[in-house]
Order: structure tokens, then sequence, then C-alpha cells
């Protein structure tokens, strides 16, 4: 890792969407004026007192925030070093992190009079999210989901519907969250007048990267001031799975310019990096542009993007949020990587230890969290974000541990 | 400097009629069979050719245009063997403008500067790049322009008089005009919007206005030619070499006739109208 220099990490993105040579707005010129509306809108509703009580009321007594930071006294004992907090936005209203953004974005585009939403999603996790809201605030919901996941996911596509939502399966490409993406985009470049496109992650044209973000950050803000409260002084190392990396971004961004503080991001290795069957764009892939901006993708020699591996549906996508590509260039978050093998021993770890069931995707920086901390004293601080509930994924662990006798 | 864009359209004008472009995938059904529909194209009545670099994730086309890209793809089409394709028409025609089009990501990996080279080089006239809108000039627009090559921009239904300045900047050769807010494909709504929108369009270039989605035979290119300088027609050749394919998804003797029999058709639709040459 290269010494960081700059004087803020926090500066990004700039007026043109970049984070660095991230990010950026690669999108067809149908979409441009619908990107730079919504920009327009995003940059008042953030200033706006009247939006910002609006949010804070929603995510106390609709979202159940703040979310407990939860010191997981068996794991730490387990593992004999480093003192391990839980950030449990598992415990929010929907089952996970993903509530936060698009409670933000839909309270948007109620002000922008959209009256269809639609969005992509993987696991499931923001297609439930933006069923619920849009459920609770009466607003018409179609979510594009890979056929694969549809199948492997199927509790998820009834809770989406039982919410009121559309569920497209999507057939094209590998059928999984970045075709459910394509045909997202699709649908927005032909439903330009009353749609608006509820990203999931930190991806995507500006200013969604940004944007999701902001939305996100909340549980980094909460942490802070949680630990500042229980232990006195700032944690020494965060750690959150990445996918997309809007979990990941949200937890760090607060305290990316507290010197000192240990950033771990924690790509799926799906089989093993080796294989060449993961979903570590960062770690395997390089710089490309997809989705509306550039960012590091699993890709081949001629620039065809390439299928990820994960046996999180969450995480399997083949690119990565543009600030966390950028961050990993100047060094500033330590980007590593979790087998499927090594997730599902931690998923197993973590429910019989703890008594919490974990996504499949937190559960890959439990594993990582797992190996660091016993090399760490025991007045080491550690946060790991527990961002998700494995409700969703019981079946799929099952079938992986051969049944559940 | 005039180009062979410029002639070509400057030369359709003088017959008193609207020209003719044709989009195929690049290396659909397979190199060989691609390379013979895009020789058969002139003849059928092409005017300016566009071919597509295939691309895994076309966000802004329809279901007819990524099977063809993925047709491409699995008989090994790459970026080498587009521009090599390019080279290989070029040998035999002097005069028909060639326009790349498709997705920036195959074109980043393979390097700007490199690929500018060597597009130029085979004799690729000018480039579409879906997702470059303005805002992203400095990336390729820019540097093409630099090199020699058109820089074709799409305007859109959403392109408002405020935005519309914009995307002209730095476009040259023609102006694509999207008839619909939609993928590739889509079927025009009203066509009767499509004179009014080429007109709005007019009103800020002096370039030559081709029009594209939503022309799938003769009676509607008619219609498209009676307002625009030119008149696109892809998805309906893309599936003409679909249908054309055996049971295996493989290349026929009749694939590339069957395109050019298309092509000949909607041809004979845009020549039905008659414009005032200049």
């Amino acid at each position: 890792m290269s010494a960081p220099t700059l004087n803020s990490f926090r500066t990004g993105p700039d007026e043109t969407g970049h984070f660095g040579m991230f990010g950026g707005r690669f999108v067809a010129e149908t979409l441009m004026p619908l990107i730079l509306s919504l920009e327009e809108a995003y940059e008042a509703a953030k200033v706006d007192p009247s939006f910002l009580k609006d949010m804070a009321d929603y995510l106390a007594h609709y979202v159940g925030r703040p979310s407990p930071l939860y010191f997981a006294e068996r794991l730490t004992e387990h593992c004999g070093g480093a003192k391990i907090y839980f950030k449990r936005d598992e415990l929010n209203h929907t089952g996970a992190h993903k509530v936060n953004n698009v409670l933000g974005q839909i309270l948007l585009a109620r002000r922008m009079g959209k009256t269809r939403i639609i969005a992509e999603t993987g696991a499931g996790q923001h297609g439930v999210a933006t069923a619920t809201l849009c459920a609770r605030f009466g607003l018409q919901c179609v979510v594009y989901m890979g056929a694969v996941d549809v199948e492997r996911q199927k509790p998820n596509v009834f809770r989406m519907k039982m919410l009121g939502a559309e569920v497209i399966p999507v057939q094209s490409g590998s059928k999984t969250l970045k075709d459910a993406m394509n045909e997202a985009l699709r649908d927005w470049v032909t439903n330009v007048e009353n749609t608006f496109y509820c990203i999931g992650t930190v991806a995507g044209p500006h200013p969604y990267p940004a944007m999701v973000r902001d939305f996100q950050c909340v549980i980094g803000r909460e942490a802070r001031e949680q630990m500042l409260e229980r232990e006195g002084r700032l944690p020494n190392s965060l750690v959150a799975a990445i996918g997309g990396g809007s979990n990941a971004i949200g937890l760090f961004y607060p305290f990316l310019d507290d010197p000192g503080i240990e950033i771990y991001g924690v790509e799926a290795a799906g089989h093993g990096l080796s294989s060449g069957l993961h979903a570590a764009s960062l770690t395997g892939g390089r710089p490309g542009v997809l989705h509306g901006n550039r960012t590091y993708l699993l890709m081949n020699d001629d620039g065809q993007i390439q299928d990820a591996h994960s046996i999180s549906a969450g995480l399997d996508y083949p690119g990565i949020g543009p600030e966390h590509a950028w961050l990993h260039d100047v060094g500033r978050v330590n980007y590593i990587s979790a087998t499927d093998e090594e997730a599902l021993n931690a998923f197993q770890l973590c429910s019989r230890l703890e008594g919490i069931i974990p996504a499949l995707e937190p559960s890959h920086a439990i594993a990582k969290a797992v190996e660091i901390a016993p090399k760490k004293p025991k007045d080491h601080l550690m946060v790991v974000n527990l961002c998700g509930r494995g409700d969703k994924d019981i079946f799929t662990v099952a079938e992986h541990l051969g049944g559940m006798e | 400097m005039s180009t062979r864009i410029d002639r070509r359209f400057e030369a359709v004008k003088q017959q008193g009629r609207a020209a003719l472009v044709t989009f195929v995938m690049g290396g659909d059904p397979d190199p060989e069979t691609s390379l013979a529909i895009v020789k058969a194209l002139p003849a059928a009545g092409a005017d300016l050719i566009e071919i597509g670099m295939p691309f895994t994730d076309p966000m802004a086309d329809g279901p007819a245009i990524q099977a063809a890209g993925l047709r491409a793809l699995q008989a090994g089409q790459n970026m080498r063997k587009t521009l090599a394709m390019v080279r290989a028409f070029r040998e035999t025609d002097a005069d028909t403008p060639i326009i790349l089009m498709g997705y920036y990501n195959p074109i980043y990996v393979y390097g700007v500067d490199a690929f500018l080279l060597d597009a130029k080089s085979a004799g690729v006239d000018g480039l579409i790049v879906v997702d470059l809108p303005p805002e992203e000039d400095s990336e390729l627009c820019v540097p093409a322009l630099t090199a020699g090559l058109n820089f074709i921009r799409l305007a859109t239904p959403t392109t408002d008089e405020k935005r519309l300045p914009k995307v002209l900047t730095n476009t040259s050769g023609f102006v694509y005009y999207v008839s619909v807010t939609g993928i590739t494909g889509s079927a025009i709504a009203d066509y009767g919007k499509v004179g009014a929108a080429v007109a709005r369009i007019k009103g800020h270039t002096h370039l030559p206005v081709a029009v594209g989605f939503g022309v799938k035979n003769a009676d509607t290119a008619e219609i498209i030619a009676r307002s625009a300088d030119g008149v696109v027609v892809g998805t309906a050749l893309v599936e003409a070499v679909r249908a054309s394919l055996d049971a295996s998804g493989k290349a026929t003797a009749g694939t590339a006739e069957a395109v050019a029999a298309k092509v000949r058709d909607i041809a004979s639709g845009v020549r039905r109208v008659a414009k005032a040459a200049a």
C-alpha cells in the first residue's frame, strides 16, 4: 500500500463526476438530459432542510435507525485479538443497508414528480427495499432481475411481488446483475418522461455514485458516534464486503480522513482468484467503461465484459463503484478478497457464536475480519459492517453444505 | 476539408434523393459471411455503411441487435477482425463511406490512439459511439477529429433546444437523429413528428440529418426519406441475417443475398421520394 499523501480523501467527485480518472457520464444521449436534471434535483434536495428532515424522520421511524453497534464478544474471544464490533444494518426494515439509499432516492423521485420507479437487483435486497418504499408511497415499481438470480433468491422475488412490484426476469447475457442493469437502462431510455431509475449501488453515471454514497454514509456517521460513546475513541479498523460497494463506502467515507484507521474492502473471490471464476474487479480486473462510468472491470483483451462468479448474488457483478477504484489506486483502502468457501465458513461461525445469521455478502467481510483480528492487540477496535441478514441465503447455504440435518 | 461522408451526401443530394445508411453487425454471423454481406451492400442500394463493433453489454440496443452482437462474438469477432474487414472492403470500394458504430469499452481497451491510427489506415471514415455524450468529448471525439475521422453524434427527442448546440458542437459528417426514446428496433409511434424534429435540428446545423429507428421496409423508409437527408436501417437487416441462418445458427448460401434483398426493398422506398437537388 502506497503512503496516502492527499490532504483529504473526501473531495470527490469533481464537477464532471470524476474520482481521479474514474466515474464520469458514459451514457446514451437520450439519458443525458435525465441525469443532468437528476443531478440538479439532488443538489437542491441535499441542502433543503425539509428534505433532510423527511429523511431523518423516515430513517428513525420507518427504517429503524440508528442501527446498533454491537460488541461481538464471543467472536472476539474466538479470534483472541482485536475487539470486534458489528454495525448491525441487517436490523433495518427490509433486512439490509439497501433501504438507506432507496429512501433517499424515492423521496427525491417524489420531489421530481416521477410516478414510475425502476430498479435492478442481484440478491434481491435492493429490489425488496425499492418495492417496499414504492408500496409506502404508492408508486409503480418495476424490478429487473437476472433469471439466474430469480432462481437462487426466490424468497426475495416473492417478497417483491407481495409488495406490489413487477419483477421482470432478465434472460440476456449471463442473466445476473449486470444484465439486469442493462435491461433497466433500456427501460429508462424508453420511458423517459415518468420514470426514475433507482440504482442500488455506488455505480452508474454521475451523480449516482456520489448520491448513493451520501445516502449510505449514515452508516459510518452513526458508527463514529457510537464508537466514541462506547469506547471514547475512534475504531482502529473497518471491514466491509464489496460488490458495487455501497455498504462499504457508507461505512468508510466518514472515516477516510482519519489517519491511522485501517480500512479493508473485501471482494468476492468466488472459487479463488486463480480459477478465473470470481467477482474481484479490483484484484482481477482493469480499468474500462461500463454502465455509465469508468472503473475496474472483469473483461477480456478485446474489452468484452466477463461474467462474475460468486456464491453471493449481491456480489456477483463484474465492476465496482468508481470511488472504490480511485481509493484503490491512491492506496487509502486495502482491497482484499474472500472465497465462497471462506464466506460459508464465516456464515456458520457467526451464526453459532453470535446467534446472528448474516447474509452471504457480509459473510465475506466476517471471513477476513476473523483472519485479521487475531493479528491485532486486544485494544484494537474493529468495526465489521453486518450489512444484511441471511434469511434469503439459507437455501443456497443448505445446498452447499449438503442439507440442514 | 471534405471527407468521404461529406462527398457522398453531396452526391446523393445532387441525384435529388435521400441517402440510405445501412447498419450490419461486424462478424455476424461469422467473419467471412459478414464481409460478403458488406461487399454486397453498395450494389443493393446502400449509400453509407455502418458496421457494428460487437459488445457484450449493448445498453441501448434491442433484442435483435443484442443477438447479432452475440452471434458475432461467439464466431470469434473482435476489434482487430472488424478493422481487417474494413480493410478488405476498401480493396474493392474506394468511395462508400464506412462508419464504425458501437460502445466505448472495446475502443478504450484497444487504446484510443492505436485504434484511431488503425481505423484511419483501414479506411474507416467515421465513428458513432453510443455511450460517449458531449460531456465526454475529450475521451475519443476530439482525438478522432484530430485524426481526420468524422464523429457522428446522436440527437434524440430528449435533446432540447438548450442542449442541441452542445450536441452539435464537434459533430461532423452528419447528425444521426434517433426518432424515438427507446432502444434499437423500437417502433415509431408518430411518423408525423419526425419531420418537425428534423426541421428543428436543421435550424441549428448545415450538416445532413439522417433518421434512424423505426425503418422496417420500403414504406417506412419512404416516409422518413420525405423529411430526412438520410434514412438509417439496422434492425431489419440483422433480422434478415437471423432469418437466413440454418437450425444450428450458421450462415447459409442465401445469407448475404437475404440482406441484399432487404436493402434493395428499402432503397426502392427511399428512391420513390424526389427531393430538390441543390
